[in-house]
């Protein structure tokens, strides 16, 4: 049986096959295994679409939103967090990517302030409406009934005594 | 049983003046937020405020990778607003390269394009396919646009050499006689 030795050239092919193969599969390795769509869609609901207010970036159809889809599935091969991958796109599209207000204490305060002050002032009116008979005497009810009634007869009586 | 009822407690005046001028302060607030809504873009002749941009790798301006817009003066400038997933922005592509070429011998004009909530990746494919040449870099954190107020893509501002906006093309460009019929009065 005759040995079949390699030339140089079938050797540096040899190499180069070898180097390629290694270095894709390092290269694999390092990414990790592909994003699902489920991955990719518990952070994209918690971004909102740059285009379209107010939809979610999971659900929005426009090619923006997909590109950024794509942008949190390359992210998430690359090792990022979910944490690291919002942080990146607040700093890259700004704080309305993240669906927060830009002043969180004014856009909270304000209208907690306003449910107040408004709660406040409709009370207010509503014992303004109620009250007004209530104040007019503070004798018991039952008094306050002949109260009424001596003073309806007394007014009838003047009215009487005037067309005389 | 009896029912007595009890004299009107008045709400102290500091309680009623600290409510009227809060919900006074309220509708100002709604107001000036409504104004501004509508106000459109920055309007010409208004001057520009300073801001920086920062260039994407290979689309830099003269070598810098930063620049302030303040250290534009003296040239005329051409701001366009765009994104690769912006359709109407293809359709300009070709005529603002085309002007820049023209332009760009002149050393009087700098084309700065904007890259609008894009993803880099994106916007380099964009680049690519339409052979721009012009310096660009990406809105970051989208402060630039919502200084210009922008409505939409694309939109592109011109502002003259002393830093003041001349003319505003919302949508796009048909022709590169609409560009040039902004830039070369500016030049005069």
């Amino acid at each position: 049986m005759s040995k079949r030795r390699l030339s140089n050239t079938q050797y540096a092919i040899l190499f180069t096959l070898l180097a390629t193969l290694f270095a894709t599969l390092s290269v694999a390795l390092a990414q990790g295994p592909t994003p699902t769509d489920d991955e990719v869609n518990k952070i994209a609901k918690k971004l909102y679409c740059p285009v379209c207010e107010n939809t979610p970036l999971d659900v929005c159809p426009t090619e923006a939103c997909r590109q950024w889809r794509e942008q949190i599935r390359e992210m998430l091969s690359e090792g990022k967090t979910e944490d690291e991958i919002i942080q990146y796109f607040i700093d890259t599209y700004g704080v309305r990517a993240s669906g927060d207000p830009p002043n969180k204490v004014a856009s909270y305060l304000i209208p907690a302030v306003a449910i107040l002050a408004g709660t406040a002032l409709l009370l207010r009116a509503l014992q303004m409406w109620k009250k007004p008979k209530m104040a007019e005497s503070t004798v018991p009810a039952k008094e306050a009934k002949h109260v009424h009634q001596d003073e309806y007869f007394n007014r009838l009586e003047e009215e009487l005594k005037k067309r005389k | 049983m009896t029912e007595t009822s009890t004299p009107r407690r008045a709400v102290p005046l500091w309680i009623q003046i600290v409510i009227w001028i809060f919900l006074v302060g309220l509708l100002a607030i709604v107001a000036v937020e409504l104004s501004r809504r509508q106000q459109g873009t920055v309007q010409p002749g208004e001057v520009i405020d300073d801001f920086a941009l920062t260039f994407y790798s290979g689309y830099e301006l003269d070598g810098k990778t930063e620049i302030k817009f303040s250290d534009l003066r003296g040239k005329v400038v051409v701001l366009n607003f765009w994104a690769s997933w912006c359709k109407p922005c293809e359709q300009e592509a070709a005529e603002l390269q085309q002007a820049w070429t023209e332009y760009e011998p002149t050393g009087e004009v700098v084309f700065l394009g904007v890259d609008y909530v894009d993803t880099e990746t994106d916007a380099r494919v964009y680049l690519k396919k339409f052979g721009i040449t012009y310096a660009n870099g990406a809105d970051l954190a989208t402060k630039i646009s919502q200084y210009f107020r922008i409505k939409g893509v694309p939109e592109t501002y011109f502002v003259d050499k002393d830093g003041v906006l001349r003319f505003v093309q919302v949508g796009p460009f048909v022709s590169i006689h609409q560009i040039r019929a902004q830039i070369d009065p500016l030049l005069k």
